[in-house]
């Protein structure tokens, strides 16, 4: 690749890592753009992830205040001093993120995602977004998808045991070393909207459940104005009521998604489990790096963790055209 | 789930964390995150910049200090109201007995090297705490859990050990740049800077004229008052050309290879521009790190130089040891960390690559091969910590029948990139948690005590302070708190063949050797045998009834890696560590191929994948209790059984 080479700094810091996907992709990393809104445990173990690996910035995006429940799953909140500085979400992260890696420009913006004008994407190489509704998920996935330069866009939630990523690339050209010959390889990705919109009857039969689980919960926090993971498990009934609509409309049964999972999901709420905080992050994290230096294959499009049966499975959801 | 009996039974634990580099910082944070409020930390090691990509707890300023009690403070800025102990020791050392071990709940290893891991291994085992093992290279990892009586120990499965090759590659057939570093590291450089005294084969075979160890010997030595510029081109000019002329001679040797071409200074470089170059010596400023590279002009590590740059750069290295840092030649080894040592062992690795036709590498690579450098990536120790984290929680709930071994993968392997696999049953022959006894096949008549203490209890059985019985009597036993006459009576027994020991060792004989800090007792059934085939038994010995990995060989290096484009295959077993890449991951084969697994996540029917239709519905065999209808990953865990054996869980 063109450009600067790395200075004896990056080199010696970044040695273990250049080893695993060479210098060309550090390059790229250093020169990438990305930003986090919606933050958590989970997005905390990101930060601290793409942040390690070198990027060239970290955006951070919560003007909400450090409350309690933020303390309970995050490493990067000292307890004390977040409560006296009075301090936003994405600052306090700020401050402990800038620690990690001095070679990395962290910084704060203010105000909410779904406002951004569409301009202001621009300078981003990738959006990762958690703690939304699905409508500002559809809003932010779209404004992404609006503009000329390609911005990769994640979600990922972290809902107690149970994780979901998703992943929207547009149009992913990479390569990949096949027995000494670079071979390209072409991947088209739906939006959300178009992912979420595939009828659950044309879904092979063992796609996991908890992909129409999470939409259910999605739905149930849309049509009840509900923030995201504003839930307990006294919605079950109501939930209930909103799995056989949502099944009977797609046409299969509704023991595709067992009440027990559901119950377990309201009950979590926005909670998290730290261990699947890990995961997760560690996942995203690396499908970031892939797609913003081109090594790998990146997954498509949804991946899933529960920590019930340990499984981490990646689920390709797309229409017939983007398969 | 974080359910109240889950709290509870986080809350309640004392456990014992086992490394603090890669996985450990991963694994800290989560335990505190996780509830955990008694955690002790063992490790040796100090913090390197080469850590700092990925170990997170630890800055810049922090370079030096114990990595143990640095990531005890940067945890408890976050959680500040836990007991976290920290060890800035080795967990091999006397005072984490079984007794010590025996505190805790739960152990769990985030180490960098086989011999902690077999050492912790005996350790759980003895005082009966359930361990939770890891492992991680680049994107590859793996979670395993060890219960005494309910699962297979660290040690049930042969480990893969480093890469070997044999002599004559090395010395004088070398076919890859592998082999050239190991020529440049093991002999050459061992030969000019390390212990004069120790064997070297640089000249036995690379020369096979007959020449005697004594004139060749010399042409190493710098006479007094030698210009180091004239002994520099002398040594040149020996081992890349006058070597290969005469291993050229011996025509036999080439009938199917490709011929090397001997390589004298002078073609390289002519007299002039070597002058010029010598000038720049005043270049060098005392307060940076000695470096030829400098010296020479390169900068930039991922390049890979030219022959005259490589060789600018062995005669300015080797010109710099001799008089920067002369009183370091005799007694260096090679260390990845020593810029001088990585510049002499490339360039010298890159000129014998090109004499032999083989493509040069950079300095970063070859500092990678020489170094067994680990790749390593903080995303993947997060991941693995995070599930240690949940089966250290089931330990702890006794909910033992859901237990599983993790694998990370790379690629996907039946849409899974994190694999969870029923941990396997013990093997029945394991020397280390069976009572199993082994053979020894050795010549009682030739092979000294000395060798049978370190060469088999020590280097091969792990133990790290034995004693020896024959019967009842001792005839050994490490430690340094001994009666004077009592070690001075080892120190005779040592130096005796086992069939002159004051009980003597014969056919049938049955050794029995202790080590009383992992307290584990292994019987040696001793047979004698008077030959030994020199190029397939080495070791002049044989130690069966242990699925011992295969023979070791003198040239050992982690050689190219294969793991890390390869997929994961097979079973993966311990794609081991974390840091210093004192191991490498290696595939061994049980032998279900990647290739059916893939071949089964496009036809769920394939029966290879499923148990035995027979054991169907046993519940205890499925993976996912939600949802029946999934496959169940089946591996072997013995090939020889053809399936896989059922964990009992009472």
């Amino acid at each position: 690749m063109d450009g600067e080479e790395l200075t004896a700094q990056q080199t010696a810091l970044y040695d273990r890592q250049i080893r695993v996907w060479g210098v060309d992709a550090q390059k790229r990393l250093s020169k990438a753009n990305v930003l986090v809104s919606g933050l958590n445990g989970t997005l905390a173990e990101f930060c601290k992830n793409v942040v390690l690996a070198g990027v060239g910035s970290l955006t951070l995006m919560d003007d909400r205040l450090v409350s309690d429940d933020d303390l309970r799953s995050n490493f990067l909140i000292p307890p004390d001093e977040a409560k006296k500085s009075g301090g936003s979400l994405a600052e306090v992260y700020c401050n402990s993120l800038k620690e990690f890696n001095p070679m990395v420009h962290v910084s704060v913006e203010k105000g909410n995602l779904t406002q951004f004008h569409g301009d202001l994407f621009d300078k981003f190489d990738a959006v990762v977004v958690s703690c939304c509704t699905l409508k500002e998920k559809r809003m932010i996935n779209e404004k992404c998808r609006e503009r000329d330069r390609r911005i990769a866009f994640y979600t990922v939630e972290c809902r107690d045991s149970c994780g979901e990523i998703f992943v929207d690339l547009q149009n992913y050209t990479y390569a990949q070393k096949k027995s000494d010959d670079n071979v390209k390889y072409h991947l088209e990705y739906p939006s959300f909207q178009e992912a979420i919109s595939v009828p659950w009857r044309d879904l092979p039969r063992k796609t996991t459940k908890t992909y129409f689980a999470m939409r259910v919960l999605e739905h149930f926090e849309y049509f009840h104005n509900r923030k995201y993971g504003e839930t307990s498990a006294s919605d079950l009934p109501i939930v209930l009521n909103l799995r056989k609509t949502l099944c009977d409309e797609q046409g299969v049964n509704e023991s595709l998604i067992p009440e027990k999972l559901l119950d377990h999901l309201l009950s979590a709420g926005a909670k998290e489990h730290p261990p699947v905080c890990a995961i997760l992050g560690g996942i995203l994290g690396q499908e970031v790096i892939k797609a913003i230096s081109g090594k790998g294959d990146p997954l498509k499009n949804f991946f899933y963790f529960d920590a019930a049966d340990g499984k981490g499975i990646i689920e390709d959801i797309s229409p017939v055209s983007k398969h | 789930m974080a359910s109240c009996s889950q709290l509870d039974a986080v809350k309640g634990a004392k456990v014992l964390m086992v490394g603090a580099g890669g996985i450990g910082c991963e694994l800290l944070k989560t335990l505190a995150l996780s509830g955990f409020e008694d955690i002790h930390v063992i490790d040796m090691d100090t913090i390197e910049v080469s850590n700092l990509n990925r170990q997170f707890l630890f800055r810049q300023s922090h370079v030096g200090q114990s990595k143990a009690k640095v990531a005890r403070d940067a945890v408890l800025k976050f959680r500040p109201h836990i007991n976290i102990t920290p060890y800035h020791a080795n967990v091999k050392s006397p005072e984490f007995n079984v007794e010590f071990f025996k505190q805790f709940s739960v152990v769990l290893n985030g180490l960098d090297n086989l011999d902690a891991r077999r050492h912790v291994n005996r350790l759980c085992l003895a005082a009966e705490v359930p361990l939770v093992e890891s492992g991680t290279t680049g994107f590859l990892g793996q979670v395993t859990v060890h219960i005494k009586g309910k699962t297979e120990c660290y040690e049930c499965q042969p480990k893969p050990t480093p890469k070997s090759y044999p002599v004559c590659t090395i010395t004088s057939t070398p076919s890859k740049y592998v082999h050239c570093v190991v020529w440049a590291k093991d002999l050459l450089f061992a030969k000019l800077f390390g212990d004069r005294n120790q064997v070297n084969d640089l000249n036995v075979h690379s020369s096979d004229d007959g020449d005697t160890s004594k004139s060749t010997e010399d042409v190493f030595e710098r006479n007094q008052n030698e210009d180091p510029e004239k002994y520099g081109r002398r040594i040149y000019d020996h081992v890349f050309g006058y070597n290969i002329e005469l291993a050229l001679a011996n025509e036999e040797t080439w009938i199917n290879r490709k011929k090397p071409r001997p390589i004298y200074m002078k073609d390289v470089l002519p007299i002039e521009s070597f002058q010029q170059n010598g000038k720049l010596d005043n270049c060098i400023k005392e307060d940076v790190a000695i470096s030829a590279m400098q010296v020479v002009g390169l900068t930039n590590p991922q390049d890979i130089w030219s022959l005259a740059e490589n060789t600018k750069v062995f005669f300015e290295a080797l010109r710099l040891f001799i008089e920067k840092r002369e009183k370091d030649i005799g007694n260096l080894t090679f260390d990845k960390d020593d810029q001088l040592a990585v510049e002499f062992v490339t360039a010298a690795a890159n000129i014998r690559a090109s004499s032999f036709g083989i493509p040069m590498h950079s300095l970063f690579e070859t500092k990678g091969i020489a170094g067994n450098i680990v790749h390593a990536v903080a995303t993947t120790n997060a991941v693995i910590a995070g599930l240690i984290v949940i089966e250290a929680v089931k330990v702890l709930q006794g909910d033992f029948c859901n237990c599983r071994m993790t694998y990370c993968l790379e690629h996907p392997s039946r849409k899974m990139l994190l694999m969870p696999v029923e941990p396997f049953e013990a093997n029945k022959s394991c020397y280390v948690c069976s009572e199993k006894p082994l053979l020894l096949e050795l010549n009682t008549q030739k092979y000294r005590l000395r060798d049978f203490v370190e060469k088999i209890v020590r280097n091969k059985l792990g133990m790290n302070l034995p004693l020896v019985m024959i019967g009842a009597n001792l005839i050994f036993e490490a430690g340094d708190d001994l009666e004077d006459d009592v070690a001075a009576n080892y120190a005779r027994n040592l130096e005796k063949v086992l069939a002159e020991l004051p009980t003597p060792v014969t056919s049938g004989t049955v050794l029995t050797v202790e080590d009383l800090q992992q307290e584990l007792t292994c019987n040696i059934v001793i047979k004698h045998r008077e030959e030994f085939d020199e190029e397939k038994e080495p070791d002049e010995m044989v130690l069966t009834g242990w699925n011992a990995p295969n023979k070791e060989s003198r040239f050992t290096s982690n050689g190219e890696s294969s793991t890390h484009s390869a997929q994961v295959s097979e079973r993966t077993e311990t794609t081991v560590d974390t840091d210093t890449g004192r191991e490498r991951s290696v595939i061994t084969g049980t032998k279900r191929k990647l290739s059916e697994i893939e071949a089964a996540s496009d036809n769920s029917e394939i029966q290879s994948l499923k148990p035995n239709s027979a054991n169907h519905e046993t519940p205890q065999q499925v993976i996912d209790n939600d949802d029946d209808e999934d496959d169940i990953v089946m591996l072997d865990a013995f090939p020889e059984a053809g399936k896989k054996k059922k964990v009992e869980v009472s």
